[in-house]
Order: C-alpha cells, then structure tokens, then sequence
C-alpha cells in the first residue's frame, strides 16, 4: 500500500465536490451551513443525479441564488422547499414526501425484504420438518456405515450404480 | 409442486419486464404540477421593446399558447419551422418566452428565421423561467382562457405531436370557453 493508494481511498470517502459557491456573501458560518443543507436536499433537473449543491448547470445556478435570496428574505426550509415543489413538483426533492403515490418508493424495498426472510424461513423450516418426518431406514442407516468405513464396494452388495470392471 | 422450478423463471421474467418499461421511459420529462393550476403571475419587457411589457394578463381571456426558447437552445431551432405552422393555423396566439438569452442575437433569429411569436417576454435573468418551472428549452405551454395552464409539452414540438396532441386540446379548449 502505497501512498497514493491511501489518497485515493481518501478521495472516495470525502463528500460530493461542491460547484462555485464564491459569488455568496454568507453573514456567518451559520448560514453557510444552512444554505448548503438546503442545496444538497434538492436535485438539480438539468443534470438529475447532482443536488443544486453539486451541480454546474446554469439553471443551477440560478436556483441557488433564488434558494439564497428566498433564505435572505427571512422565509424557512420549509417554505423555501414549498417555493421549488410548486413550480418543479416532487421531482426536486431528494427525500421524496410519504404519501399514496410513494407508498411503493418507500415501503417497496422492506416489503420485499420481508418476503425474502419468510421465504428464507420457511424453506429452512420445510427441510427440517421433512429431515425429521421420514428418518433413515435400518437398511439405509448400514449403507451409510459401509459406504463410510469402505473403500469401495463390497462384492455382491445391494444394487448401487455400475460397478467398475 | 409440479412447476415449482419455474417460480425463479418467473421472477426474471417479471424484473425484465419492470426494467424494460423503466428503459423506455424518459426520465427527462419531469411531470410539471403547473397543469391544472392558474399561470404563475408575470412581468417581462418585450424583446423586440424594451419599454413596453408583456405580462400574464395579455395571456387571459382567450386560449393561448407560451413557447420557451433561446437562441442557445439547438431543439428550438429544431422546432422553429414548426412553430410557424402552428402561428399560420391561427388556432391560438402563441408567445414567446426568451430564456436567459442575448436580444441581439435573439431578434436577429426572429428576422432570419420568421416570427411565429405574436409577441415574446425577455426573460434575461430567468426568473420568470423559474416561476413557470421550465428546466429546458424548448418547453411548450398551453393555457385555457381563465389563464389556467392546460398542458405542458418539454422538448422538441413535431408536427405528428402538434397535429396529435396540440390542435385538438386547442380547438377543445375554444369550444370549451365559447
């Protein structure tokens, strides 16, 4: 392990890179804070996989200065959120909202995920019960005592499969 | 019992399936909750004067139509030909909306490539963009004579499409308010 081999892994476990964020004049770390959490919470439609935060896109851009001026103007998160969902829809939320429509969104993975345990439990449980139903015949359990102990094959034993010339 | 080994068979199928459709859909067309709602307030100089203004109100009272474009935007161009069709239908005014674009090169489009706009806002720092939730140019709206947004088309407008989907929403929503 070389050094730049601990850089790397350094480089992939820091937070996503912020675009520009010099042209803001922040009072105080407080509100840079602010500012940020509310640009990463909301995604950026031009390129759809980066937050506001993330993004380059010039409608970026001017979404966080419209978040910035909308802080600015003394509205909360939740009113500056409101602003954005009524002109872009639920779409520019990270953390979709709960409601019918995202039933499937959010309950979907654990719902499917305790179909896979019950599966899971009642296959080992199905086993076990017939492991224990039918146990080994007398004849059976001296087969298993003579293939275990031997080499090979008594002559003349039980019919097994084709016996070596 | 019998066909039991076709359950996981099944379950491919049926994720091929999900997937499939999910591939095919366009993540890009983000449902817009404008439809259905009253047009968001606006007040914009015009691009061809800088003094005189269009606003929602010149919007209401009759079914209309508002196209966004810039002269940056390749699938504007795309659709220009076919906007002008549309104008010349005379079904319904249609206004432009001048996305964060430059006048000049925006009105010298204007003359050169014909002028399908009965007139069009000069949206230079986007804010009006922004009320109307547009997130792409071209973006095509279309509003019933209360000013109600009707329908919204994001991307290139195509003659099948104008001809499919715009005419006869258009001529409905006349009847509608006639």
């Amino acid at each position: 392990m070389s050094a730049r081999w601990l850089l790397l892994v350094l480089a992939l476990l820091l937070p996503g890179a912020w675009a520009n964020l010099a042209g803001y004049d922040f009072t105080d770390a407080a509100e840079e804070r602010r500012f940020k959490a509310l640009i990463a919470e909301l995604r950026c439609l031009v390129c759809q996989n980066q937050s506001l935060g993330d993004s380059d896109a010039g409608l970026a851009e001017d979404l966080r200065r419209e978040v910035f001026d909308l802080m600015r103007e003394g509205r909360d998160d939740r009113e500056v959120i409101d602003y954005l969902v009524a002109r872009y829809g639920d779409f520019v939320l990270y953390r979709p909202p709960l409601k019918p429509a995202t039933y499937l969104l959010w309950f979907g993975p654990i719902a499917l995920f305790a179909l896979a345990v019950w599966f899971a439990v009642r296959t080992v449980r199905n086993q076990r019960a017939s492991a224990a139903r039918a146990p080994l015949s007398e004849a059976e359990q001296q087969r298993i005592a003579r293939l275990l102990s031997e080499e090979s094959p008594p002559p003349g034993g039980p019919a097994s499969g084709e016996a070596p010339r | 019992m019998k066909a039991r080994f076709l359950v996981p068979l099944g379950v491919f199928a049926a994720m091929v399936a999900l997937l499939g459709v999910g591939l095919t859909m366009n993540p890009r067309e983000v449902p817009s909750p404008l439809v259905g709602k009253p047009m968001p307030a606006f007040d914009l100089a015009l691009l061809n004067d800088p003094e005189a203004r269009l606003t929602d109100r010149h919007l209401r009272g009759r079914v209309s139509v508002l196209n966004v474009w810039g002269t940056w935007c390749v699938g504007c161009r795309e659709e220009h030909d076919v906007l002008l069709r549309l104008a010349s239908a005379g079904v319904a005014p249609i206004y432009g909306l001048n996305w964060k674009d430059d006048r000049v090169l925006a009105l010298r489009w204007l003359s050169e490539l014909g002028d399908p706009y009965v007139a069009t806002g000069f949206d230079h720092d986007g804010k009006a963009a922004i009320d109307w939730g547009v997130y792409g140019a071209p973006e095509t709206f279309v509003l019933d004579a209360r000013g109600t947004v009707r329908y919204k088309h994001i991307g290139v407008l195509t003659d099948a499409l104008v001809e499919r989907e715009l005419l006869p929403l258009l001529r409905a929503l006349k009847a509608e308010s006639s």
